[in-house]
């Protein structure tokens, strides 16, 4: 750059505009640091007032017991964080097949009228408020078994999963050259096979990144388990019986009048968010780990 | 050991428009067939109809006889079991990104059920060697990906997949296209020693690579076949008018 600038005839003029040029380039990297900077600025702010309000009570106690009656001190969220964990691999195991599944016949087989009917109302079914997805849960669920449940509970959770997970597959795959699609074909390879083993496989991680997406998302939803799960203040491990989770006991200690209740409330969210982190962080992992230089 | 084609009246659709016209020509076994002719004149749908390829391209139709040796392409046999008699290479060297090279070769048995270790190890060697990569490839089948390779070792690698199952024919759409001049020269003399095992039918735009390789030639032009003949009759004295034209660079 200094020496292309010395070779220029009118210096000056080549001067001035290198100056506007640099001003440029300088504000435009300003710019994209700044909006970075928004962005994570209110996750880090969240992060680090979770950590400042709750890390104080987590201990062991809060990590093993089962919640103390109301006015007592001490006690924990053990049971509702064990429920939260049955709670959200019933919706994982729910909606991830059904989301893969559907976001698979989407891309593969969807270019038709069926396919753009699913597609317009898993669109619709994704801006539906929790709440509203609580209460079919509620109806196709809870007032059958008479009582409420994790199975509930799982059920409302893998109703949110499902669009995201089947829209973001489908993204991924569409995203998979038809060439590798060809290649499996021109081998003899049947088109089930093609599908599973070679288009899905060549989009994991962007198939992982949507379940993860979707996961989170509804790891920390209180709405639908209200009339669901409902919350419990002891162990169960039972699927048709009420059960605790974090979010509603969070919900629950959040709004009482106890000082206790509320610092376990924020060590409760604490957990809630360092299980999520977690959890996403160790499928990623062992994803990276099962699959050779993906590009 | 590769089998002669009989084709028969071929006729392919995509959707109303008519790519191929009423195709007739014998392929003979163990030589190399070159299609030439300018772009869109129908030798790349022509040679996915051997394989009934085409027809997976949404409203695509064929009609018409083809026979791979004794079998009926178009009667009788699904595409599938079709396809593992009969290897394709692509215009552009698509090997499967997510697989080493060891598992990109085995692909084409492993995904249809074959999984003996030892015998796997034996044909995944065998095929590199017969595509001319083991050498270059030997220590890192199981560690590189496929789509870590040169483009040249790229196509390589999807010639070994496609020996692989053992094909009785390759077909080989434009295989050079996508890669330099080096690499050509290696897949053209690969070419030339694959003849021995396989009926090998090519596509190419470029008529010196043609009479290379080629014994048979056949030009194409708007969806028919204008000639068809021993490729030194073709390039030194051609039957049809069309054919000396774009073989003496006149259009095309």
């Amino acid at each position: 750059m200094v020496s292309l600038r010395g070779a220029m005839p009118e210096k000056n003029k080549q001067l001035e505009i290198s100056l506007w040029r640099r001003l440029k380039d300088h504000f435009a990297t300003l710019f994209a640091i700044t909006t970075v900077v928004l962005v994570l600025a209110p996750l880090i702010a969240i992060f680090g007032y979770l950590v400042f309000k709750g890390i104080g009570s987590i201990n062991f106690a809060f990590l093993t017991q089962t919640p103390k009656p109301p006015g007592e001190i001490g006690g924990g969220m053990a049971n509702a964080i064990a429920g939260s964990v049955l709670i959200l691999a019933i919706a994982s195991l729910l909606g991830v097949p059904l989301g893969i599944g559907a976001g698979i016949y989407l891309s593969e087989f969807g270019r038709n009228r069926v396919g753009d009917m699913i597609r317009f109302v898993s669109d619709v079914l994704n801006g539906v408020p929790s709440i509203v997805i609580g209460i079919v849960a509620y109806a196709i669920v809870v007032l059958r078994q008479k009582h409420f449940s994790a199975l509930a509970g799982g059920v409302a959770l893998a109703i949110m999963m499902i669009p995201t997970i089947a829209r973001t597959t489908e993204e991924m795959l569409l995203l998979v050259p038809n060439a590798y699609r060809e290649a499996a074909y021109g081998l003899g390879v049947p088109r089930w096979r093609t599908t599973l083993s070679i288009v899905l496989r060549t989009a994991t991680s962007g198939v992982i990144t949507g379940v993860m997406l979707a996961f989170a998302r509804v790891a920390g939803e209180t709405a639908p388990l209200l009339f669901t799960a409902f919350g419990n203040q002891f162990w169960n491990w039972k699927l048709d019986e009420p059960t605790a989770a974090l979010p509603l006991q969070i919900f629950t200690y959040a709004i009482s009048p106890y000082d206790d209740w509320h610092r376990q409330a924020w060590a409760g969210a604490l957990v809630l968010i360092v299980l999520i982190v977690g959890a996403v962080s160790a499928v990623r992992f062992v994803v990276r780990r099962g699959t050779l230089g993906a590009a | 050991m590769g089998v002669g084609i009989h084709v028969e009246k071929l006729n392919a659709w995509y959707g109303t428009t008519q790519a191929l016209h009423e195709i007739g020509l014998d392929m003979a076994a163990n030589h190399a067939t070159a299609l030439i002719g300018p772009s869109g004149c129908g030798k790349s749908t022509f040679i996915r109809c051997l394989n009934r390829m085409h027809e997976t391209t949404p409203g695509a139709r064929v009609e018409g006889k083809v026979e791979i040796g004794q079998l009926d392409a178009y009667d009788g046999i699904s595409p599938t079991l079709l396809r593992r008699r009969i290897g394709m290479v692509f215009q552009k060297p698509n090997p499967f990104p997510t697989m080493s090279i060891y598992d990109n070769v085995a692909a084409g048995l492993k995904l249809n059920g074959y999984n003996k270790r030892r015998e796997l190890d034996e044909i995944v060697e065998r095929s590199l060697v017969s595509s001319a990569l083991w050498e270059e490839v030997k220590d890192s089948i199981h560690k590189k990906s496929g789509a870590s390779l040169s483009g040249g070792q790229q196509q390589r690698l999807c010639i070994a997949r496609a020996l692989a199952v053992e094909p009785e024919v390759l077909l080989m759409d434009e295989p050079c296209s996508a890669l330099d001049p080096i690499s050509t020269g290696k897949i053209e003399e690969l070419i030339f020693q694959l003849k021995a095992q396989y009926t090998i039918v090519i596509v190419t735009h470029n008529m010196q690579q043609a009479a290379r390789v080629a014994e048979y030639t056949g030009f194409f032009l708007l969806g028919r076949l204008v000639e068809f003949d021993k490729t030194e009759k073709i390039f030194t004295n051609p039957s049809d008018k069309r054919t000396e034209d774009y073989i003496t660079g006149r259009f095309g």
